[in-house]
């Protein structure tokens, strides 16, 4: 079924995505086509370029512009315990598996702003399993990075967070994590000291502990099928045997080339166990 | 319009709707028979924190497969797929869904334009468009670019819809829809998914 002929402005995307990782290795070739398309016709008309060969010269010689248009290219949308009731599960189904380990590691994948991995270091402390406990929290965009080691939300989404934290099963007062300073909620440091945030892509970087917790939430939908399996294929060799996986909201292993290689543990709130 | 385009058979539907557009589909939707042979994707502006009842209580009502699309998940002729609530969905050119949580559009996600622009992109002139009822604009831009595409337009006549805003906006932006009132759509969709020779001798 052939419906569709390539367009001049298909090839000039292409070649600007191609542009984009041979110059800063930034590899966006395999994110979903459709949504990418979306985001870089929006990056276009924000710097004011007629076509995207003009905003792939700019980006060319203009170094300035990379971090600004990875801000297009990536979707930072994120909250404390999004999903409530996927934290409450993780309370119910996977920490009793997780106290059985005298020591633990838990790879935040996509971490945004830390909005996930605060959420997670606070579930670890109310649990009892926080001094046990290493997290990694990567991403790309190292814009997103630095706010997450900074730890500073505003304070106008904390009665968000607030309320998911109650609703995840929460067993302390989300008020005891933070300090609220000039419109901002700046959290409590001792929470990350057992974290390594770091630059790390699922594209194209590899493996690089052996983890009993992988949360990769909110971050595959944005990949093509080949780059999902690869991230996932990535989660199977970093687990433990029998170690935990838990997806987005609206992400499944159900198109997944690994799908055998994981059992549901709950089909709702996507945790995973992969299998001996 | 050149005879290639004429002569291509429609390969997919897409439909949109706002206010009044559940109650327009409960009336649409049964109309489409059980073999009705091309895939229907659909976005219907919900409440983000909607628990997804729409699909089962359609599917309940209709005699094709109606269900919430998910990620990366092929496309199936036959089937008629919702957008869940809170995420865009989109089509990509090898025929699999896509969800994302880009920026709102009118306010809304999932939008209609989100869905219909990428459904144009993959199926060109083989895809129909239809715009419902509504109390906004999006779904405009995406109705131009189905036609752009070459595809068919539809939109419900303003006068039978329970809120004409939606349908007046996608006919400012398409002008060249055909007005349907809602009790024949069903019919013309039916009509548009016959072979073309077919469809040609019952028009
Ligand atoms: C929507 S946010 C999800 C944040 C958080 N996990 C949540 O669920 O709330 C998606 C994150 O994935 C990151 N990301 C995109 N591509 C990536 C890649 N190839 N490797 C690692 N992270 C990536 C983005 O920079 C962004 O911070």
């Amino acid at each position: 079924m052939n419906i569709h002929t390539p367009q001049t402005e298909d090839i000039e995307l292409d070649l600007l995505v191609e542009a984009i990782y041979r110059k800063y290795h930034y590899d966006f070739r395999d994110y979903s086509a459709a949504s990418l398309k979306r985001r870089l016709l929006q990056a276009r008309e924000h710097f004011h370029c007629q076509t995207f060969s003009a905003l792939q010269e700019r980006v060319m010689h203009d170094t300035d512009l990379l971090p600004k248009l990875l801000g297009y290219l990536t979707i930072q949308v994120s909250e404390m315990f999004r999903d409530p009731t996927f934290f409450r599960a993780l309370r119910e189904q996977v920490v009793p598996h997780l106290r059985t380990y005298p020591s633990l590691k838990v790879w935040v994948a996509g971490c945004s702003a830390g909005e996930e991995l605060y959420s997670l270091a606070i579930l670890f402390r109310e649990e009892g399993l926080e001094e046990r406990t290493m997290f990694y929290a990567t991403d790309i965009n190292t814009t997103a990075l630095r706010k997450a080691e900074a730890g500073v939300y505003d304070l106008d989404r904390i009665a968000l967070f607030t309320a998911n934290h109650q609703k995840s099963g929460g067993k302390s007062s989300l008020s005891d994590y933070y300090t609220a300073a000039y419109g901002a909620a700046v959290f409590d440091k001792s929470l990350r000291k057992r974290t390594v945030f770091s630059d790390h892509t699922l594209a194209s970087d590899a493996v690089f502990a052996e983890v009993h917790l992988v949360c990769c939430r909110n971050v595959l939908i944005y990949f093509n099928r080949e780059l999902q399996d690869r991230a996932v294929g990535l989660f199977k060799d970093s687990l433990v045997r029998r170690g935990f996986l838990g997806l987005g909201a609206k992400e499944s292993l159900h198109f997944s080339a690994h799908a055998a290689d994981f059992a549901e543990l709950n089909r709702e709130e996507r945790l995973y166990q992969k299998r001996a | 319009m050149n005879e290639s385009k004429k002569r291509s058979h429609i390969q997919a539907l897409v439909i949109g709707g706002s206010a009044g557009a559940v109650g327009a589909l409960m009336q649409l939707l049964p109309g489409l028979p059980g073999g009705f042979p091309l895939p229907v994707f659909i976005v219907i502006h919900l409440p983000p924190d909607d628990k997804g009842t729409l699909a089962g209580l359609l599917n309940s009502q209709c005699q094709m497969i109606v269900q919430e699309a998910e990620d990366k998940e092929p496309i199936r002729p036959g089937v008629i797929s919702l957008a869940p609530a809170n995420y865009h969905l989109l089509v990509e050119r090898d025929f699999s869904f896509s969800l994302s949580q880009d920026d709102p559009v009118f306010y809304s996600r999932p939008s209609i334009d989100v869905l219909f622009e990428s459904a144009a992109d993959a199926y060109g002139s083989a895809l129909a468009g239809v715009i419902l009822t509504g109390a906004s604009a999006d779904g405009a831009r995406g109705l131009q670019a189905v036609h752009r595409a070459g595809g068919r337009t539809f939109v419900q006549d303003p006068a039978t819809a329970e809120v004409p805003t939606m349908p007046q906006a996608a006919l400012a932006a398409c002008p060249q829809a055909h007005v349907l009132p809602l009790s024949q759509l069903a019919r013309t969709l039916c009509a548009l998914a016959l072979p073309t020779e077919l469809h040609a001798s019952l028009s």
